[in-house]
């Protein structure tokens, strides 16, 4: 036990010493979160709207106030003719502006129909699908809040429903999806780097001549990034609850056993990986090509699976990452339990057992 | 020398990979505090029979056993009492000089206090006291090579593998080391040493050469000379290994 401590300690050292190390480490995961949280984002916040409001009526405010009292628009309101409002958008600060005819209230109490007009800056299609979508959705809503208050049915309305995020909060998808990544990255790359730099280095071969027994020289190399990747766990998780406002609605204690799970698995294909190769940049190039691209092309995060081809279909189901991002999406977003994740629980289980035996094996034939 | 103070006995040690016969049925002993120098052209079986003596490689057949322990069964004992160099510099460089010797310390199993006085002699011996905490990447080569034979002698090992410990090291810091070298045979520890170069080849006690996997000769400096009818040690190595098939 005393020689596990020491060479911890030792393995603590290295990477608290090398600076690029500790950025990948703990650079990466925030700047990855922050970046797909914000900047990346596709959700709408505090857009700037112009309204012009023709109708000044009961049903034209109370709208209005409901549009003003969501954090995605800011409403500025401003008496304009059609051509001036060509103008507001050259300026490029406006994302959309809404149009009240006039007797807006009428229309809808006697004719059950009344229109607004929406008018958005369609040369970046993105924000202005999403702004119309947005305002649609909460039209919508003053419409059922009207029908329900009334108890007449004024018409049928389609319904737009956002399953599990109701807000359209575009951070959602992005947070387990940079969790697998991250977790990938730190514990595939970084644990077949660190053992195989001690082959390169002809380090490992002292280990090896040593007393420390063979199998715990790589428990102990693979135990720092362990430490360490639930340290990024923890801190992915702080930020999106308090940077990006999304909280946990699972058991944080389930989310992080399964992150444990899964850093385990990365921990085996990093053995694995450092084993087969010989060089640092190889296996770089590996963790990078074999486990990262796989990680963003399968695991969902940026890719809808269902929309692939069968093969591939097939070929994501072997990607660790993909059950790994329906557990923690799972978790975090639907607030699910164990009960209802135990099957993919049980394969990732299954994958790092077959992973470790099979990396194992792979280091003792090479002692021979 | 006594019967019973032989720290390694080979007997027909042989390894095979497939078909290829690494090293041939080597015969051999080594006593304690002897400097035994193993010499041999690259691809000779050096390396494979050094490997199988430090319990790294189990042997294809042969007897071996490495200060009373047997090299197939156990290869733990003789770990905890053998002491590796290798060619290549293999301390961590990015730990300082007190972090290495304590890692090293540490995984051999030694007690705090004892990595503490050893620790201190060896930095004492060494000079290295103001250096203890830098860097080993910052020292020169002739030190890290030093220090890095200081480490491998740490916990007091009965045998010291020193597989060519003085590769790309200056005249000067070649001749310190052996001081070093003939200190630890001193003390009782037996060194068995690698080298390329024939003029340390005189410092051992007894050399001997391997060509084509099998060991041809063994014996002291002076009796090989005089029985290769040779001036130097140079001379006695290039009649043996231009008889070799196997080579890079």
């Amino acid at each position: 036990m005393k020689q596990f401590l020491a060479f911890v300690r030792k393995e603590f050292y290295h990477v608290l010493r090398d600076r690029r190390t500790l950025l990948i480490l703990f650079g990466m995961p925030i700047a990855q979160i922050l970046i797909f949280g914000f900047a990346l984002t596709n959700e709408v916040k505090d857009s700037e709207i112009l309204v012009v409001d023709y109708a000044k009526d009961n049903a034209s405010q109370e709208l209005l106030t409901k549009i003003g009292s969501s954090r995605y628009f800011n409403i500025r309101q401003a008496a304009l003719s059609h051509s001036e409002i060509l103008g507001t958008f050259q300026k490029g600060k406006i994302k959309a502006v809404v149009v009240f005819p006039a007797n807006f209230n009428e229309d809808l109490l006697h004719h059950n129909k009344a229109q607004i007009q929406i008018i958005t800056d369609a040369s970046d299609v993105n924000t202005a699908n999403m702004v119309t979508n947005y305002l649609s959705s909460i039209i919508m809503d003053y419409q059922n809040q009207l029908n329900r208050n009334l108890e007449i049915p004024y018409r049928i309305t389609s319904e737009v429903r956002m399953l599990y995020n109701p807000q359209l909060k575009g951070a959602h998808g992005f947070v387990p999806g940079v969790m697998a990544l991250v977790l990938l990255l730190v514990s595939v790359m970084m644990t077949a780097i660190s053992i195989v730099r001690e082959k390169e280095t002809g380090t490992m071969e002292i280990l090896l001549v040593s007393p420390f027994k063979p199998v715990l020289v790589i428990f102990a190399k693979a135990f720092p990034y362990l430490a360490l990747s639930l340290v990024n766990v923890t801190a992915i998780l702080l930020l999106s609850v308090f940077v990006l406002d999304l909280p946990v609605k699972g058991s944080v204690a389930l989310l992080f056993a399964e992150s444990t799970l899964f850093i385990i698995t990365c921990l085996a294909l990093g053995i694995f990986i450092s084993i087969k190769t010989s060089s640092q940049q190889i296996a770089m190039l590996i963790s990078l090509m074999g486990m990262l691209l796989p990680t963003m092309m399968f695991s969902g995060f940026l890719f809808p699976i269902e929309n692939m081809p069968v093969p591939l279909q097939v070929i994501s189901n072997i990607v660790p990452s993909k059950w790994f991002y329906i557990i923690v999406k799972s978790i975090m977003i639907k607030g699910l339990g164990l009960a209802a994740l135990w099957k993919e629980t049980l394969i990732l289980f299954g994958m790092t057992v077959f992973l470790l035996l099979v990396s194992l094996k792979s280091f003792k034939i090479r002692l021979q | 020398m006594m019967q019973d103070d032989k720290v390694i006995v080979c007997e027909k040690l042989t390894k095979r990979f497939g078909d290829f016969v690494a090293t041939n049925e080597i015969t051999f002993d080594v006593h304690k505090g002897e400097i035994f120098g193993f010499l041999g052209a690259n691809g000779a079986g050096k390396t494979t029979a050094m490997r199988m003596l430090c319990g790294l490689s189990a042997p294809s057949s042969g007897k071996a056993t490495i200060a009373g322990y047997d090299v197939y069964t156990q290869t733990e004992q003789i770990k905890r009492n053998i002491g590796y160099m290798s060619q290549k510099f293999s301390l961590y460089e990015n730990l300082t000089v007190l972090e290495n010797i304590e890692f090293f310390g540490g995984i051999y199993g030694l007690s705090d206090e004892r990595i503490k006085s050893k620790t201190e002699e060896l930095l004492q011996r060494l000079g290295l006291k103001s250096e203890a905490n830098k860097l080993v990447g910052s020292l020169p080569l002739g030190w890290k090579q030093k220090l890095s034979f200081s480490v491998a002698v740490l916990h007091e090992p009965k045998i010291v593998f020193l597989d060519e410990p003085t590769g790309g090291v200056d005249p000067v810091t070649r001749r310190q080391f052996w001081d070093m070298i003939y200190e630890a045979a001193h003390d009782g520890i037996t060194v068995f040493v690698t080298t390329h170069y024939m003029d340390e080849a005189e410092y051992c006690n007894r050399i001997s050469i391997m060509v084509d996997g099998k060991m041809e000769v063994l014996d002291t400096p002076a009796n090989l000379k005089n029985s290769f009818h040779a001036r130097s040690m140079d001379e006695v190595f290039y009649q043996l290994a231009r008889g070799a098939k196997r080579g890079d």
